[in-house]
């Protein structure tokens, strides 16, 4: 995507981002740490993505930053306003600037209502424009997502998957609102429709020139998008870079571990890479491991380091390339799970994930 | 435990021709058209295509697990004998032993109220006549071969308990308990996370190679295909419209869906190269066949079609040694692949 512009104002700021969900005592009790100190700044007009696992917490963040769920701790600023605890009354107005894309264009469209009327909905709701203006300005956006006239009558049901999440992108940008929260919009369409929602999102971007998080766990689809990204671990970062930085230079080893697990749709380079397979599961973020969170899985976790401090995420050479590990050094450098010495280390049948080191 | 005799040469499995329609309401589907192919001792063929394109239907008629409304012809060989004309009770017989199968979504596919050793254990009872003990012996086993830690503690434990690639390896064990010699494998790690996925895809490389199981693998990821696959057959709209070895198929593809595919997935080596600032749009949809082609099914679709693709379907022509494409214009059309990606 083109690159961002310049800007003293970022669009999105996060500091400290906390949500805490509380477990009933009849399903065990205790606090679910979805979201455990984020700090995330978006500029104009750039694309940032946000991957990790599931249960990572990387959808809890969408959802905080458009106040579908109130944080636990923490501030959201949009173009320099807190928003995190504002009232659903003093949010409406800034409901213009921000807008969610779901995953799930199935159930995320009221199956009641042609489509035209559900891209014109935003505009009644915030009482932009009426009558024929109105008409204008939802026809040209249906028409700029690629659904020409003789569609704009049709109900959701009649419509493909991927013209449905056309649909999900005309209605989240008709108000040309300045930030689109992306929340894995293409993992549930086939894959040559993913590629022409993509090819869209990416034309959208250029034209309209919306800041963008984009969410999801696949890394190809990041890494083709994205300005920037920002990798998610049981609620924390673990590390941020750009993407030319990020998918080349990985410092984390879990990213690096996250990297290698992709399969690239290429035999022979496919075969000659080294991967590190990480054992077990993510763990449960009730009771999140001590020290660094991802100790546990990590195939060069040093203990006791790793298990006594937790690690903070660190600009270590002031370039925005941000790492959150113990073992990554002063200079930048950082051991590589994916060297053939560990990387051909396999987990041990029946191992006990926990304490798995290579 | 089962014996394998195959004979040097002989195929584990061989379908041919293989055909099914189903008659709804709205007249005929024609969901499968004459799909065939043969699958070696020790074999990964992969099945590729976008949903719709049947895949999932080849690999339930061949475990004759077809709806009542569906028709099936053609021939299923397993080991050289035919399994497409047998019935319910004998098919019971061969399924979960000689021939199993795993699904995308383990949670459907285990019971809720039974644990999961009660579960693999039933297959034992079943098929291999053991007792409880014996059965609950193998399940450990079994667990532990699908890398399930604490596995003398897990087995009795709920499906809800375990995480979904937990569930998954549970599945898998099921599938191999009785060591068959073909095991369908239906996007098998489409609802995991890549950490996941990655791990079972060594789980399934390790199985072949202990125990020789062929494997069929429906996936719509390329990348698996790349990683596991030793041939590979593209489906499109019932019909094979290309297939091959993995490394002839992606090097060299011939059928513009194969190339239409292959330029639709984001390429991390090519991205960071900047050799790919756009995604290959396959435009329109995989259609449904209500009556045979008359033309090639991929026309309407394809930037190649001219009037010589409206004459008849094409039949699968050899391209290459091993490599056969049903197109009237084969050939990997560097320039055509270019102009796609840069538009």
């Amino acid at each position: 995507m083109s690159s961002p512009q310049s800007s003293s104002e970022p669009v999105l700021e996060v500091r400290g981002l906390r949500k805490y969900f509380e477990v009933p005592r009849s399903r065990g009790g205790g606090r679910v740490h979805a979201v455990d100190g984020v700090d995330l700044t978006i500029g104009t007009g750039e694309v940032v993505g946000l991957v990790g696992e599931s249960g990572s917490g990387k959808s809890t963040v969408g959802k905080c930053i458009v106040r579908l769920l109130e944080p636990s701790d923490g501030e959201i600023r949009l173009h320099g306003q807190d928003v995190s605890h504002l009232p659903e009354r003093r949010l409406r107005p800034l409901r213009r600037q921000v807008h969610m894309v779901f995953q799930d264009p199935y159930s995320s469209l009221n199956p009641r209502m042609q489509i035209r009327d559900v891209v014109a909905e935003p505009i009644r709701m915030h009482g932009i424009a009426r009558g024929r203006t109105a008409r204008q300005l939802v026809e040209e956006m249906l028409e700029r997502v690629g659904l020409p006239g003789e569609m704009h009558s049709r109900y959701p049901h009649e419509l493909s998957g991927g013209q449905r999440q056309r649909v999900g992108l005309a209605r989240s940008l008709v108000l040309r609102p300045s930030l689109l929260i992306a929340d894995e919009p293409v993992s549930a369409l086939d894959v040559s429709v993913q590629a022409s929602i993509i090819n869209l999102l990416l034309d959208l971007q250029r034209d309209l020139g919306f800041s963008c998080l984009f969410i999801a766990h696949d890394l190809a689809t990041v890494e083709f998008l994205c300005n920037r990204v920002a990798v998610m671990y049981l609620g924390r970062l673990v590390e941020q870079a750009t993407r030319e930085e990020l998918f080349k230079h990985p410092r984390h080893p879990y990213t690096q571990s996250l990297l290698s697990a992709v399969p690239l749709p290429d035999p022979t380079l496919q075969r000659q890479r080294h991967r590190v397979v990480l054992a077990g599961d993510i763990p449960s973020p009730v009771n999140p491991p001590p020290g660094c969170r991802f100790h546990t899985r990590c195939p060069v976790a040093e203990l006791p380091l790793c298990q006594d401090s937790d690690p903070q995420l660190v600009d270590h050479r002031r370039d925005g390339h941000l790492s959150a590990c113990h073992l990554v050094r002063g200079d930048g450098g950082a051991p590589d799970v994916t060297a053939p010495r560990l990387a051909t280390t396999k987990i041990e049948r029946g191992a006990d994930p926990v304490h798995h080191k290579a | 435990m089962t014996q394998t005799m195959t004979q040097p040469g002989q195929p584990r499995l061989e379908v041919q021709d293989l055909r099914v329609r189903f008659d709804t309401d709205e007249g005929s589907v024609l969901a499968v058209n004459g799909v065939s192919f043969t699958l070696g001792a020790g074999e990964v063929l992969a099945l590729v295509g976008e949903s719709g394109c049947g895949k999932s239907m080849t690999a339930m008629a061949t475990l004759g697990l077809l709806p009542p409304t569906a028709t099936r012809t053609g021939s299923i060989r397993l080991e050289g004998e035919e399994i497409g004309g047998l019935g319910q009770r004998e098919l019971r017989r061969i399924r979960g032993r000689e021939i199993s199968m795993i699904f995308q979504e383990p949670m459907t596919s285990l019971n809720p109220v039974f644990t999961v050793g009660h579960q693999i254990g039933e297959v034992l009872r079943r098929h291999e006549g053991m007792t409880r003990k014996q059965a609950r012996a193998r399940a450990v086993e079994l667990l532990d071969l699908v890398r399930i830690p604490a596995a003398a503690t897990r087995i009795d434990e709920y499906p809800h308990q375990m995480s979904g690639g937990m569930r998954q390896r549970v599945m898998i064990a099921m599938a191999v308990a009785c060591n068959p010699k073909v095991l369908l494998a239906d996007e098998p790690t489409t609802a995991l996370d890549v950490t996941i996925q990655a791990q079972i895809l060594d789980i399934m490389r390790d199985l072949r190679q202990e125990l020789g199981t062929s494997v069929v693998m429906i996936t719509h990821d390329l990348g698996v295909v790349a990683d596991i696959a030793d041939r590979v057959v593209v489906m499109y709209a019932g019909h094979v419209a290309e297939t091959g070895t993995v490394d002839a198929v992606f090097a060299n593809p011939q059928h513009p869906y194969t190339l239409g595919l292959l330029g639709s997935v984001p390429r991390p080596d090519l991205v960071l190269a900047d050799a790919q600032d756009r995604l290959t749009e396959i435009p329109g949809v995989v259609p449904t066949l209500r009556q045979p082609p008359t033309a090639c099914v991929f026309a309407p679709r394809c930037p190649r079609a001219d009037q010589t693709c409206l004459a008849r379907m094409p039949e699968l022509t050899e391209t290459a040694p091993g490599q056969r494409a049903a197109c009237v214009h084969p050939g990997p059309a560097e320039a055509e692949q270019k102009e796609a990606m840069r538009v």
